[in-house]
């Protein structure tokens, strides 16, 4: 660090708070092992060598949603398995992700017509901060959801925003 | 054994039991009552001559037409004591079992092929076939509190699930056979 030492006067810390938080959760995004279908495969090959998702500090596959900040849905959710996507989702600590991953998670996908068991979206279930198309995606498309949920725990801010700020206004 | 002598020997062991026989087309059968499958079953799995070891699945029809439910056993016979039979003496056999659509009634045979155990939950289960008998008949893949049987042809699909909607569009996800 040769090249900050030296420049500032004592007590200064150059970074804020916001910046400083989002770089620690944007690269320690610890997923939960959670693979309901084939869209499980590619979330496999995405964790291992060839494409690697360890080099975005998302590697660290948790068996628990006690442990775990993103839930990559990857696969077909049946009424069945609801209850248990939600008490999963219920598990996990603040803050926590969810990325609807496969067009069967997106919106029904394939089943959408025919398919009296298939949940038609998983975000009728849990909120969804991510949508990764595909049936099944590339390993490449799940790792650019991955960057695009980075970005959006980067652009997190612990003040309270515009938009917050108007709806109090306008309630009060 | 070829499925012709398979009819003969049943024809003459079971005459009141069989409703009829089709040996066209790559997948003979014979249709047998309901009410006398289990005897015949136990036959065709012990009968030397026979032994229809494996059970290899039951297919359910829905006839709506017809106002039937029907099922289809294929079994097989699968020579146990040397590896060479396997390849010369294995032979095919399937058994058809017509029920009416309203009450369907297929006595169990989950007795003589514990494979028959899942494969009639599974009838039920997604057909709405009972079968007397079966030592525990409950559903194998919805939920226990699911409402009607998903592949019949009239099936309707629900239109949520404890709170989840099941359809956002129903017109479109309405079943047109």
């Amino acid at each position: 660090m040769s090249w900050i030492e030296n420049r500032f006067e004592e007590g200064v810390i150059v970074t804020s708070l916001d910046w400083a938080i989002n770089w620690g959760r944007s690269n320690s995004i610890w997923p939960m092992t959670f693979g309901l279908a084939c869209c499980a495969i590619e979330m496999m090959a995405v964790g291992a060598s060839r494409f690697d998702i360890d080099r975005f500090g998302a590697g660290a596959f948790r068996a628990s949603p006690r442990q775990s900040d993103l839930m990559i849905v990857a696969g077909t959710v049946t009424y069945k398995m609801a209850s248990r996507l939600k008490r999963l989702y219920n598990q996990m600590p603040e803050p926590k992700y969810v990325m609807a991953m496969g067009a069967c998670t997106v919106g029904g996908g394939p089943y959408f017509k025919h398919g009296y068991h298939v949940v038609k979206g998983v975000d009728l279930v849990v909120p969804v901060d991510i949508y990764v198309p595909g049936c099944p995606p590339r390993p490449e498309a799940l790792i650019e959801g991955l960057m695009r949920l980075q970005d959006k725990i980067r652009s997190q801010r612990r003040t309270k925003d515009v938009m917050t700020k108007a709806k109090e206004m306008a309630l009060a | 054994m070829t499925p012709e002598d398979i009819f003969k020997l049943l024809a003459g062991e079971f005459s009141d039991a069989v409703e009829g026989t089709t040996a066209e087309g790559g997948h003979p059968y014979i249709t047998i009552k309901p009410q006398a499958w289990p005897e015949v079953a136990s036959f065709l799995r012990q009968d030397a001559r026979l032994r229809l070891n494996l059970l290899r699945s039951i297919t359910a029809l829905d006839l709506l037409a017809d106002d039937q439910l029907v099922c289809v056993y294929d079994l097989m016979h699968v020579p146990t004591d040397s590896p060479a039979a396997l390849i010369t003496h294995t032979f095919e056999f399937a058994v058809r079992i017509v029920t009416d659509r309203t009450s369907p009634q297929i006595p169990s045979v989950a007795h003589v092929w514990p494979a028959a155990d899942w494969h009639e939950r599974e009838a039920f289960d997604l057909m709405g076939i009972h079968f007397s008998n079966h030592p525990d008949l409950r559903r194998i893949l919805c939920t226990d509190d699911w409402v009607g049987h998903p592949l019949r042809k009239d099936y309707e699909f629900p239109l949520e699930y404890h709170g989840i909607p099941a359809t956002t569009e129903f017109e479109l996800t309405n079943p047109r056979h």
